[in-house]
């Protein structure tokens, strides 16, 4: 018989202001093994713990029940206080009865019965509990990032800094992700490249990180500490060894008619290209689609200008299988398709373009030359028009319910930087809200309007209509002088909302990490554990976690890498002993519960077993305890109900049904 | 209905570790009602739930029952919401060709993000369980007395 300690918390009023806890108590009192049952105003505390650990000294206790928080709180906390105390760590249990009670219900007398019962459950399951020791599992000493933009290669520097080996895997030909697009930025004005060239610089320069572009995830397995993943390296038709990025076969190459997608389309790019002038590594790839040589056997000119004999047309792809102790994920965004946006004429007009195209038409290496000019016909635009809001904060399903957090500052940073270069160009900005919170933010947005004389309008626009004279006649609301007003611009430019990269998907399944309604990746909690996945080993970095300017994706990304550090400072990490465990007795070795794990945990052999003083030998199920996550498929499998979950017993199990039914 | 109005039905939610019982913190801490008629019972993943253990439940008078797990292809797991979609399938055929009519179980798919989606349904089950009123036990009538 079990000696049970129960301890019933206040949370202050968050739990006593709808549970009577004395009554908790006293009704604790009566179930079978409790032989203590106490409140307290913060069982969390350190006094509060001081009171559990007394208790299970001075009444012996073997398990003990704190009808509390969530466990995903504060189990950890109750378990490490056991153990502190002497007590088995696994003999707790918690009855949840703040977030499943006491925070839903505001009838006092229901919300006592419930705790009531939810207590009893948790009673009744570890009167069942019995102790287990956890084991220990390697960890890989090296990370990877997958990933490579600000984000990605701010993690990977800090990570490499304190002395570990990272990986960064990115999908495009080049590290830099949506900052190397970027022309200035805000709240400082100084120019992106500028300040991502040299970091680019230092993350292939590092000693301890190996940047693998042109390359995807294709595979991951394994768990926290003992990673093994496969990534495919596209083939590039180009060795990196020989290549001297003289650019001579990107020049001659005489397929030029690819829309370039580092200047989203805005302009052409040969079929072997390298994205940008700065790119790292500065080595092109041949896309095969475009490549004549590919499609028709014929051409082959890069080969024969190339003087360092690096085309290799027979290259193929390959994978690379590495094993990591800790994996961040730094995939980051794209703006949302505008197909559904048929009222801004985006499809219509080459002179609506979005907020990101306009980055690249601003910016010196761009399509223009940095020249703001209309893409239909070059001529320089007297009158432009910003639509806030497009897609962001949208009710309907076309568009994201959320704010994309950076397009308020980024169409005031354009706005300015357009008046300040030309002052005879009208900037007028259509609004919902501006939303400025942030460091030097809304001083930033004042100077568009003080100083610059942005014309700042609190309106939706309704409708963007090309006009035969190639103008543009906007039709929009004054929210605040409530009159419609009809206006006609050059240039329409679209602040879209972002969302994450599509890949984001296909990377949480093979992570095992969740993803919320919009794709962005969720973190274990959203406050106090903002940068690791729920999945453990997994790290968030950057956009793929929640929309971020630059400063914050750089603060999050060190983040992440001190959560990746402090993994990789360990030699063990201990394992979860609620792992599956058969019944010598009752298996029959039929083979079933290996079928359906998904680690490859079970394996079976022969041994020579005692049944009731008969032995003989027999063909028997056997749990590799290094490699059983504790999911438990395999319990509900097994025929002769042989196999069980430690920490989650069938009898435990429906000790919790009984009690709840009762 | 004033009748249905009075019966407080037992209902056993089952909610795995990672989604759905994450998604019922965040209904709590989000304030989200639902009725005190659901008590929620942590497992590591949907398909750790026997079809034993819903059996035993109804056995024991619970008057609806429902197994909560992550969306299909974000198990913790990777697939053990796949054998519970199949599991289920057939044990709620099985449990409405003796009775317990399929409005009685039901499986859902709530994320850790969908506190909002927690609530709804658990408001939606109790509703429809009252609507159905109080369940036969489960029992063997031979052992009747
Ligand atoms: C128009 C515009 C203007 C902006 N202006 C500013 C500004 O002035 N100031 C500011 O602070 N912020 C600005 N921002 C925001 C800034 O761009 C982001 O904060 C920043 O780029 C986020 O970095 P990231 O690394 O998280 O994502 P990204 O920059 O998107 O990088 C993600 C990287 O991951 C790669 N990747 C994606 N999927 C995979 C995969 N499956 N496998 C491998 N690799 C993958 C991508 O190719 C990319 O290289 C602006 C944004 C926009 C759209
Ligand atoms: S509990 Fe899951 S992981 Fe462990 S042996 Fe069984 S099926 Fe495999
Ligand atoms: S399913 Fe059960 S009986 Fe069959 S081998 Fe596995 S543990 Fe043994
Ligand atoms: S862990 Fe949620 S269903 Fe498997």
């Amino acid at each position: 018989m079990q000696r049970i300690g129960v301890f019933v918390c206040h949370c202050g009023s968050n739990i006593a202001a709808t549970v009577d806890v004395k009554k908790v108590v006293e009704m604790a009192r009566m179930e079978p093994g409790v032989v203590f049952a106490d409140d307290y105003q913060y069982m969390c505390s350190e006094a509060g713990q001081a009171k559990i650990g007394a208790a299970i000294k001075e009444h012996n206790l073997t398990g003990i029940v704190v009808c509390s928080c969530s466990p995903r709180m504060h189990e950890t906390t109750f378990r490490s206080c056991a153990k502190r105390y002497g007590l088995n760590p696994y003999m707790v249990e918690i009855a949840n009865i703040r977030e499943h009670c006491s925070w839903i219900h505001k009838d006092m007398q229901e919300a006592t019965e419930k705790a009531v019962i939810l207590a009893r459950a948790a009673i009744a399951k570890v009167n069942l509990n019995a102790p287990l020791q956890a084991g220990e599992s390697r960890v890989t000493k090296r990370a990877l990032v997958i990933g490579g933009g600000i984000a990605g290669i701010q993690t990977a520097l800090d990570i490499a800094d304190a002395g570990y080996e990272v990986d960064i895997v990115e999908k495009t030909p080049s590290i830099g992700g949506r900052m190397s697009q970027l022309d200035k930025t805000f709240p400082t004005l100084d120019c992106s490249a500028c300040i991502l060239t040299p970091k680019m610089v230092d993350a292939a320069g590092h000693e301890k990180i190996k940047i693998y572009t042109y390359s995807e995830v294709e595979k991951v397995s394994g768990f926290v500490g003992d990673f093994t993943v496969d990534i495919r390296k596209k083939a590039r038709s180009v060795d990196a060894t020989k290549c001297t990025g003289c650019g001579v076969c990107q020049e001659k190459c005489p397929s030029k008619k690819t829309p370039s997608e580092f200047n989203r389309g805005l302009g052409n790019r040969s079929a072997i290209y390298t994205p940008f002038a700065q790119a790292i590594p500065n080595v092109p790839v041949i896309d095969r689609e475009a490549c004549i040589k590919f499609k028709t056997g014929k051409c082959g000119v890069c080969e024969k200008v190339c003087q360092a004999g690096a085309i290799d047309y027979a290259q193929q792809d390959e994978i690379i299988t590495e094993k990591y102790g800790a994996i961040v994920v730094a995939t980051g965004f794209d703006t949302i398709k505008l197909d559904k946006y048929d009222e801004y004429a985006y499809n219509q007009s080459k002179d609506v373009i979005t907020s990101l195209e306009l980055e690249r038409v601003m910016n010196a290496a761009g399509p223009t030359k940095g020249h703001l000019e209309r893409l239909s016909d070059g001529k320089a635009p007297k009158e432009i028009v910003f639509i806030q809001c497009v897609g962001s904060r949208c009710a309907d399903a076309r568009g994201k319910g959320y704010c994309s957090k950076i397009c308020c500052m980024y169409t005031a940073k354009h706005a300015m930087l357009i008046r300040d270069k030309y002052p005879d160009v009208n900037v007028t900005v259509f609004y919902i809200d501006v939303r400025t919170p942030g460091k030097n933010f809304d001083e930033f947005y004042r100077r568009a309007v003080e100083e610059y004389g942005v014309n700042y309008i609190k309106g939706q626009v309704g409708k963007v209509a090309p006009q035969p004279d190639g103008s543009l006649l906007v039709q929009a609301a004054d929210l605040l002088d409530n009159r419609q007003i009809k206006m006609k611009a050059d240039m329409v430019v679209l602040a879209t909302a972002i969302e994450p990269d599509p890949s984001v998907r296909g990377i949480a399944t093979m992570l095992t990490a969740s993803i919320d309604t919009n794709n962005f990746l969720t973190e274990a909690h959203p406050k106090l554990r903002p940068v690791e996945s729920p999945t453990a080993g997994v790290f968030l970095s950057g956009v793929c976690q929640g929309p971020k300017d630059i400063p914050e994706t750089v603060a999050q990304a060190g983040a992440a890498a001190v959560k990746v550090i402090g993994l990789l400072a360990k030699d063990k990490l201990t394992t979860n002993p609620c792992t599956a465990k058969p019944d010598e007795l009752l298996c029959n070795g039929c083979g079933n519960c290996a079928k359906v794990c998904p680690y490859g945990a079970i394996t079976y052999e022969v041994r020579q077993i005692n049944d009731h003083g008969i032995r003989e030998e027999r063909r028997l199920a056997t749990v590799n305890n290094a490699l059983c996550q504790g999911c438990g498929a395999c319990t509900v499998t097994c025929p002769s109900g042989a196999m069980d979950l430690q920490g989650f017993s069938n009898r435990q199990l429906i000790a919790e049904v009984d009690a709840i039914c009762r | 209905m004033s009748v249905n109005e009075e019966f407080r039905p037992k209902i056993v939610a089952f909610c795995c570790n990672w989604c759905s019982y994450a998604g019922a913190d965040l209904a709590g801490s989000s304030r989200l009602a639902y009725p005190a008629d659901v008590k929620i019972i942590r497992v590591p993943c949907s398909c750790r739930v026997n079809p034993m253990f819903i059996l035993r439940a109804f056995e024991k008078g619970a008057d609806g029952v429902i197994l909560c797990g992550c969306h299909p292809g974000d198990c913790h797991y990777s697939t053990g919401n796949y054998y519970t979609r199949r599991r289920m399938t057939m044990l709620f055929s099985m449990l409405d060709f003796i009775g317990v009519e399929n409005g009685r179980t039901r499986v859902e798919w709530v994320s850790a993000a969908e506190g909002v989606k927690f609530s709804t349904t658990m408001n939606d089950f109790v509703a429809k369980i009252r609507s159905l009123g109080k369940n036969v036990r489960l029992g063997d009538l031979r052992c009747k007395d």
